[in-house]
């Protein structure tokens, strides 16, 4: 790594790390009904027009099951809108060239991949979508899944810090005043900045060109346009991820600079980061919160800096050839390099974000596993905006009570009882993510459409499988290439994941939150480390050791076999 | 903590045959599927078995993993069995005092002979030396001696006798002297005697609220590694890595967390068990798992911090008397005192200042005992020739001997007074000595904290555990004994009331609070309690509110319960620790063997170098069968519980059983193959 890469790790975590406390405090004053925050006076009459246009009563609180089914209901409607938004986008505004209505199969899977905050796109969408359909259809859904895991983080939170009631806030009063106070005006932060680097924001129709050597060309070029700054922030900043452009943010519209591509990193972790601020102030203690936030880091600095050096080595394949210091440059952008591209790979994938830089796909077998397995973690090393905040909270439960039971005591969490309610709901979560990573990827591969979609073959082609439905279930929607995901079944099965892989597991995270919301606090001097060093390491190893424990055998039989093979002469 | 008298060995040859034999029974799935981990592994032990008969290939590596997986339920159950076995000898004894007993019934004031079955509550009984108590109940006429060795393994009769708080008599228990009448309060099947014997047996055991949620976690766990293995065989077709059934049964097998999975409920028995080593009988094993948590302790003073007695501990003179005038007088005055503090003080002059108790019980001397009137006690001794009275000693507490000494026209000097005070102020008890309207001095007399008791209160605290002393002292001495003992708070002039109020505070508060107690005005703080022990030598009322009973009565074994509580605890975590990170190892020699024949190229993931493939997966298995027995003592004994703070309970448990975990099968397994090579088994 050359200096300036180490300065620029540095300034990146540094700058979120600085970030986290302003930012951390306005989420908690957001998430109070009654909380101040410095927009105010802007969005006050806004918000409280929305309440009265919804009949929304802000002072009413709803126990578990009503905020659920206020969030699952609230979701649907929006996928609803948005798949007949793409269906009929031919009919409607905004769309100078003309496109037509989007395939029912791929509609579909667009608008749960939307409504999951997954953003898996099966479409190219400046061929396949209308300036509207990206800003209303899409765009509503960057703000609505980004608000709806706030607001999932939110209601954990309340579950883990009140005491003896039974309701954890009020869905409708969370959604607005997150999409109000928290995500818009931070949007139109990202997107000025973004437009100083120059990502266009316009309503044009494409732009046609001859170019100079046309003879080499059919016809003329096509530049495409659009409001695209605006559809760039909030795609990272909601860890979204879905591109404006099939390129996602290897585009020079959608990313230009370096500088742009620095802006884009910390847009994806700022919320997610500022979350574990956020819950340390609200159950008080506030080096619980930092203890997340740093196991979150050096996980995330491991995976990262592994990602980078595997990629630097190069290909062993070259070296008979006498080619040395040859790093791997395939799929990459030449103004980011590897280490941009290698760190932009390991934060859209610990984040749940899915934006690419570069495509996954090319990266050699090791280092192409990390996103991989980034993701196959849980999306939990910084995580998707509030995903990301109650999944750690799961693992956190999940190891306070594997290793709490050595202190000696029923185990506890912040005064709250671990029993066997909370167990059972947490691994129920863990499950159905396992089951649709492996379930479905193994069904896929068993089956003849499966498998025929593959670019590759070997190992690889295994990893192409593995890499859609991880990236699916777990929200993150990035791809690793090569797969075409287009078909029928593979529309409808990615979707699947996605929904499930999304709204199942709110169920039993809320359910936790339902029961530890009942119970009173113990206060005992003897209780679990809930920070420092101990703290980080027996979570950080709960992370990675039910990861590694889980995915071991298929990840051999992919990446690692992959691998291998490479290092005797076999590629795929 | 030292075990009480009947104990049996575990490790005794009958109890091991026996319980090889329970391992066999135990097979029955019917039974064993409550242990999700174990039936999965019968499961695969019999999958295994089948594909043994069905398939030629490969016959002595299938015959040798399918006895491997047999034998890895089979130590499982033995597991369990030993440590029911012990239970269940234990309940064989008391049995026997269960026999049929025939009870003298009372009615209308006639004595009818009846079966003790028939007996129902609120009947009355009569016992006389020689009978057997038929049922629980309450002593309502009369005292007797009553033989308790039974139950408690004690010797040394006990006395019950009509009200008061040693009023309570158990079934099965003898009378040695005199008679009482009994007023029933339990039915047959219901009585003390009765729930002992499901306790120690084990046949009523319900799992308790933590081994619930890890029975929970462990089932998720076998679930999770059952889909792994399931959804590799897509893969692997794809992959075209043909796997055989019985080695993806291993793999299964191996990662699934048998090791606690086959310990967990021998860990929970052997819990118990140990209390009841410790003559604690728990009337359900949630309490025992409770009282791993509590963290504060009512402790009553007397008989648990302090000696029963207050003893003398200094003599101080008045100004101006010597020394020696005020230590011979206080001697002569207690010289026929026989009073715990009256000895005392005797002994104290003896030892400190070398006097010998002298026989002065010649004529001349007229003991004055201690009444409740005066207050005082003391000694007068005749002159030569009778009349009276040459010396006249009175010894008591500075107000009585104040009215004493007023009526003789004197008082006590101020001097005296302030050292008075200073006693008390101490946690003393002051005597004031006077030698007829002389004021000599003043003897301290003071309760005696019990040794080791201050460290073990630190090591209390240590664990997070506040401790509070009730006692009916003065606030002053409260105070001053509670420093000397290291107790974090205390409560003074305490009523029974006031005991259950702070319970209840505590609680609400967010603590849980055990505490000890005998009397039945002890029973609501006793059932209020999380854990309530009562004492056996208390009243009925105190035993069926509390949910352990001590039966050797000692309140400070609250200390050692609370340890067995945690202990148990820990050593189900570590266990499971252990058992789970087991899994790193076993992945390194199971997945590279099994695609070793098809993808050459995998070798470098062989780490251990382990010799063939079947080699490879027939050390995982086997190590994963063996590590069952040779953790049999730790479930048994429980990880030792040295008490320390939170965090460095947890590195040390970390570093043993989750470190330990990792490293240990890597050394097992390897040693396990190159054992398997010179044997030729593979």
């Amino acid at each position: 790594m050359r200096a300036s890469d180490w300065i620029e790790l540095a300034l990146f975590i540094s700058i979120l790390a600085v970030l986290n406390k302003p930012l951390g405090i306005h989420i908690y004053r957001v998430l109070d009904t009654e909380g101040k925050t410095i927009f105010d006076a802007i969005f006050k009459p806004l918000e409280n027009l929305t309440y009265k246009i919804c009949s929304i009563d802000k002072s009413k609180e709803q126990n578990w099951i009503e905020y659920a089914i206020g969030l699952l209901l609230f979701n649907f409607v929006g996928m609803l809108l948005t798949y007949f938004v793409l269906r009929m986008q031919h009919v409607l505004p905004l769309n100078p060239e003309h496109i037509g209505p989007m395939a029912p199969h791929i509609a579909f899977n667009t608008a749960i991949s939307f409504g999951t905050n997954t953003n898996w796109q099966s479409y190219i969408p400046e061929k396949e979508v209308s300036y509207f359909s990206q800003m209303v259809g899409l765009a509503f859904h960057n703000f609505t899944s980004a608000a709806t895991g706030i607001a999932l983080a939110a209601a954990f939170v309340r579950g883990i810090v009140r005491t003896e009631v039974k309701t954890i806030g009020n869905c409708w009063v969370d959604l607005t005043r997150i999409t109000y106070y928290l995500l818009l005006p931070l949007s139109l932060v990202g997107a000025l900045l973004l437009m100083s680097q120059g990502v266009p924001q316009n309503f044009h129709a494409y732009i046609r060109y001859l170019p100079l050597d046309s003879k080499a060309h059919e016809g003329a070029c096509i530049i495409p346009q659009g409001p695209i700054a605006s559809q760039e922030a909030i795609k990272l900043l909601g860890t979204n991820g879905g591109g404006f452009f099939n390129a996602n943010s290897a585009h020079p519209y959608e990313n230009p600079t370096p500088l742009s591509n620095f802006m884009e990193m910390l847009l994806i972790f700022l919320i997610p980061s500022a979350l574990t601020y956020y819950f340390g102030l609200s159950c008080k203690k506030l080096r619980h919160g930092w203890s997340i936030w740093l196991t979150m880091v050096l996980l995330f600095l491991v995976l990262s800096l592994s990602c980078y050096w595997l990629e630097h080595a190069g290909n062993p394949f070259f070296k008979p050839y006498g080619i040395e210091q040859l790093t791997n440059m395939e799929g990459k952008e030449t103004r980011f390099g590897i280490f941009e591209s290698t760190l932009f790979a390991a934060v859209t994938t610990a984040a749940s974000c899915g934006a690419v830089n570069s495509m996954h796909d090319s990266f050699l077998p090791l280092s192409g596993m990390i996103p991989l397995f980034n993701m196959s973690l849980g999306e939990i090393i910084f995580g998707g905006v509030g995903s990301g905040l109650y999944g750690m909270l799961l693992f956190v439960i999940l190891s306070v009570f594997l290793f709490g039971l050595m202190i000696g005591r029923t185990p506890g969490y912040l005064g709250k009882r671990i029993g066997a309610y909370e167990i059972k709901m947490a691994v129920l979560a863990l499950m159905i993510q396992y089951i649709l990573i492996l379930g479905m990827s193994s069904m896929a591969i068993y089956s003849s459409w499966g498998r025929a979609a593959l670019g590759n073959n070997g190992p690889h082609g295994l990893t192409e499988i593995l890499y859609a439905f991880t990236s699916t279930s777990q929200n993150n929607g990035s791809a690793f290439g090569g797969l075409s995901a287009t078909s029928i079944p593979y529309a409808i099965c990615l979707a699947l994941a996605m929904y499930f892989g999304r709204f199942f597991v709110i169920i039993p995270v809320l359910a936790i939150a339902g029961s530890l919301v009942c119970q009173k606090r113990y206060i005992s001097q003897m209780v679990f480390p809930t920070s420092g060093a101990l703290f980080v390491f027996i979570l950080g190893a709960t992370i990675f050791l039910l990861g590694a424990l889980s995915f071991f055998p298929v990840l051999t039989l992919g990446p690692i076999l992959e691998h291998l093979m490479m290092a005797r002469g076999k590629m795929f | 903590m030292k075990p009480s008298k009947n104990v049996v060995s575990f490790w005794s040859l009958a109890l091991i045959a026996s319980a090889i034999k329970e391992a066999f029974i135990k097979l029955n799935p019917f039974s064993l599927w409550k242990n999700p981990v174990i039936f999965v592994t019968e499961i695969g032990a019999f999958i295994t078995t089948i594909e043994m008969i069905r398939s030629s290939e490969s016959f002595s590596f299938t015959l040798q993993i399918s006895l491997w997986l047999w034998f890895t339920v089979l130590f499982a159950n033995f597991a369990e069995a030993i440590a029911e076995s012990r239970g269940k000898a234990q309940a064989e004894s008391l049995k026997k005092t269960r026999t049929v007993t025939m009870a003298k019934k009372l009615l209308q004031g006639k004595e009818v002979i009846v079966n003790a079955s028939e007996l129902k509550k609120g009947d009355l009984v009569v016992c006389v030396a020689g009978d057997t108590i038929p049922s629980d109940g309450e002593v309502v006429e009369g005292a007797a001696t009553v033989d308790e060795s039974a139950i408690t393994g004690e010797s040394a009769p006990v006395i019950r006798e009509s009200g008061g708080d040693r009023s309570a008599v158990t079934g099965g228990t003898r009378v040695i002297s005199d008679r009482i009448v009994i007023k029933i309060t339990a039915e047959s099947g219901n009585t003390f005697l009765d729930r002992m014997i499901e306790m120690v047996e084990g046949a009523k055991r319900q799992k308790t609220p933590n081994e619930i949620a890890l029975t929970i976690l462990l089932a998720s766990l076998t679930f999770i590694f059952l889909l792994v293995v399931l959804t590799l065989v897509p893969f692997l077709k794809y992959s075209q890595a043909p796997v055989s059934i019985p080695i993806l049964t291993s793999l299964t097998i191996c990662l699934i967390p048998t090791t606690i999975g086959g310990l967990l409920s021998a860990i929970g028995i052997a819990g118990i068990d140990r209390l009841v080593q410790f003559n604690v009988i728990a009337t359900s094993g949630r309490a025992v798992e409770a009282s791993g948590d509590i963290d504060v302790l009512l402790l009553d003073k007397t008989g648990t911090i302090t000696l029963g007695n207050r003893m003398a501990t200094e003599f101080i003179a008045a100004p101006g008397i010597d020394h020696y005038r005020l230590v011979d007088a206080a001697q002569l005055a207690s010289l026929a005192d026989e009073t715990p503090e009256g000895r005392s003080i005797v002994i104290l002059a003896k030892e400190k200042y070398g006097l010998r108790g002298r026989e002065v019980l010649d004529t001349r001397a007229k003991f004055i005992p201690f009444s409740a009137k005066t207050r005082m006690s003391g000694v007068d001794f005749f002159s030569a020739d009778g009349s009276c009275c040459e010396r006249r000693i009175r010894k008591g507490a500075m107000d009585a001997i104040e009215a004493y000494l007023k009526e003789m026209g004197a008082s006590i000097p101020q001097s005296v007074k302030e050292i008075v005070e200073k006693v008390a102020k101490n946690g003393g008890t002051p005597l004031v000595v006077v030698e007829g309207k002389e004021v000599l001095g003043v003897i301290e007399l003071k309760d005696i904290v019990k040794g080791g008791i201050r460290e073990r209160f630190a090591r209390l605290r240590k664990m997070g555990i506040r401790t509070i002393m009730i006692t009916g002292d003065n606030p002053l001495t409260a105070a001053a004994i509670a420093a000397e003992a290291g107790v974090d708070d205390f409560m003074a002039q305490v009523t029974p009331e006031q005991k259950l109020n702070r319970i209840r505070q505590e609680q609400a508060l967010g603590h849980l609070v055990a505490m000890a107690g005998d009397g039945t005005n002890d029973a609501p703080a006793l059932a209020q309690a999380d854990v309530g022990v009562a004492m056996n030598t208390g009243t009925q009322a105190a035993r069926e509110a509390g949910n352990m009973v001590d039966l050797d009565s000692n309140p400070t074994k609250l200390i050692e319960i609370v340890e067995i509580g945690k202990q148990l605890l820990v050593t189900r975590g570590a266990l499971t620790t252990f058992s789970i990170a087991n899994d790193v190892a076993k992945y390194f020699a199971i997945i590279p063997a099994m695609l070793m024949s098809t993808f050459p190229e995998i070798s470098p993931l062989n780490i251990m170098q382990l010799r063939t493939p079947e080699s490879a997966i027939l050390s995982a298995v086997i190590f994963n069968a063996l590590i069952i027995i040779l953790l049999i003592p730790i479930a048994l004994k429980g990880v030792k519980l040295k008490t320390i703070s939170a965090e460095n309970l947890l590195i040390k448990n970390i570093l043993i059983y989750g470190l330990g975990g990792v490293i240990a099968p890597f050394a097992g397994i390897k040693l396990i193959d190159q054992l398997l090579f010179f044997l030729h088994l593979v």
